[in-house]
């Protein structure tokens, strides 16, 4: 039995380039069919029917036809546009960061739901929540593990012996966490303080709704930061390309030119 | 395209090779292009080469909007008619002829060659930024108007350019968004029905 010639599927649009006069390709993120690239026709001019709802950040309920290399959009509804995230420019960045993320992790046509379900729910929690920092750390965290690089944090990485209560180090061609003799061989292993892991750890299990009642200070959100974006780094063998926009925003906003 | 193993002539495969990497030209339109201009009368084929290399040695950018120009300042930039208090920010060159042929604005343009695009590593460095904030601090401009597109990125842009000129107490606009005309509003998505139910006017 051959596939049908048009489906239906609901889609996250994560990253979009321009193709020819005026349409574009799409990247979309997929429940059952993981990630997949789309034409769609004629977004470009003013009175196209696809136009804003195949925006970028926008959940879409789409109709494609196959395609001889790629599908094409013939019709698109939207489910939800995050307005609230749309109309705010720190928002916005860090809705376009964690779709660089699941681009730069993701390989096309292999299905994860409950990436696609973390996806979702982090671009709402983005356009509601006063810890934006919050909800990158934990969609990182979720991220890694949905897609097998999920960090041992209980006990060493290299020995398994178990952890002391104190500063141990995290090692990110490991892994996880190195005990203290375990570091000794491995000195590019940075050092981890016991809040930072029980953060880490709590996050590594707990649901959203729990996560955000953590209370970070500037000094340990800076600290998750730096260890999730190494080890990101590590895996991806490169710097995310958002994190430099990123930093400079949160830079201007904390000194106001 | 690999055309070495063609069994033509080396120029034919160069010039086919060219036209192939132009946009919108794949191998099939680069060889019926090619085969167009062998047999043109020649006076043609020189006419277009040497338009081509026109564009390239006799365009440069407007050292003040940075649109594509022939002269330095541009037409629009030298024009003593216009109304030297309005700026009008764009992304590209392309965008100011829709904006010309509306003949309802009379102000100057600023170019910014692109919207910011994180993942694409593109930040406010790699565009007119920079410019646009020195132009505006001779005291002369009364108004920016934002013309971006209406889209993620678009509106990104002018939203981090709205916070950076405001300290400068420039009036600030951006351009209204709602239904195209001649559209049909049941084809409208939530965001420009939700813009054009903001942007409603009095009749």
């Amino acid at each position: 039995m051959t596939a049908p010639r048009v489906y239906q599927t609901e889609a996250i649009i994560i990253k979009r380039i321009k193709l020819g006069e005026a349409d574009r390709i799409l990247t979309l993120y997929t429940p059952e069919l993981g990630k997949i690239k789309a034409v769609a026709k004629g977004t470009r001019r003013p009175k196209s029917k696809l136009g804003g709802h195949v925006e970028l950040l926008t959940h879409s309920l789409l109709m494609l036809a196959r395609g001889r290399n790629l599908d094409i959009i013939t019709q698109a509804q939207t489910i939800d546009n995050f307005l609230p995230l749309k109309d705010d420019l720190e928002r916005i960045y860090r809705g376009l960061y964690i779709s660089e993320l699941v681009d730069s992790f993701t390989a096309e046509h292999i299905e994860n739901r409950r990436l696609f379900d973390l996806l979702l729910n982090s671009l709402h929690q983005l356009s509601q929540a006063q810890n934006g920092e919050l909800v990158l750390r934990y969609f990182e965290l979720r991220l890694l593990d949905y897609i097998g690089y999920r960090p041992q944090l209980q006990r060493c990485a290299n020995c398994s012996s178990p952890l002391q209560p104190a500063t141990n180090f995290f090692s990110s061609s490991q892994g996880g966490i190195l005990c203290h003799e375990c570091a000794y061989q491995e000195p590019i292993a940075r050092p981890l303080s016991l809040n930072a892991l029980k953060v880490l750890r709590l996050w590594q299990d707990c649901d959203y709704a729990t996560a955000s009642r953590v209370k970070t200070n500037r000094e340990l959100s800076s600290e998750l930061e730096q260890v999730m974006r190494e080890y990101i780094k590590y895996l991806l063998e490169r710097q995310l390309k958002s994190t430099a926009w990123l930093d400079k925003l949160k830079q201007e906003s904390h000194q106001p030119m | 395209m690999n055309t070495n193993f063609m069994p033509v002539a080396e120029p034919i495969a160069k010039l086919i090779e060219e036209f192939n990497k132009l946009p919108g030209i794949g191998p099939k339109s680069a060889q019926r292009l090619t085969y167009y201009l062998l047999q043109v009368p020649a006076e043609k084929a020189e006419a277009l080469a040497e338009a081509i290399t026109a564009v390239k040695e006799k365009l440069s950018l407007c050292s003040i909007c940075f649109n594509i120009t022939d002269s330095d300042p541009c037409v629009i930039c030298r024009d003593e008619e216009r109304d030297h208090t309005k700026i009008c920010v764009v992304e590209e060159p392309i965008d100011i002829l829709p904006l010309e042929r509306t003949k309802k604005y009379k102000g100057l343009y600023h170019v910014l060659h692109g919207v910011i695009a994180p993942s694409d590593g593109i930040g406010p460095e790699e565009l007119k930024f920079k410019e646009l904030l020195s132009r505006l601090n001779d005291g002369l401009v009364t108004e920016v108007i934002l013309a971006t597109n209406p889209n993620l990125e678009g509106e990104a842009t002018a939203m981090y350019l709205q916070r950076l000129i405001a300290p400068l107490g420039i009036r600030i606009t951006r351009l209204a968004r709602g239904l195209p005309y001649g559209g049909d509003l049941e084809y409208a998505d939530d965001v420009t029905l939700s813009r054009a139910l903001e942007g409603r006017q009095e009749m």
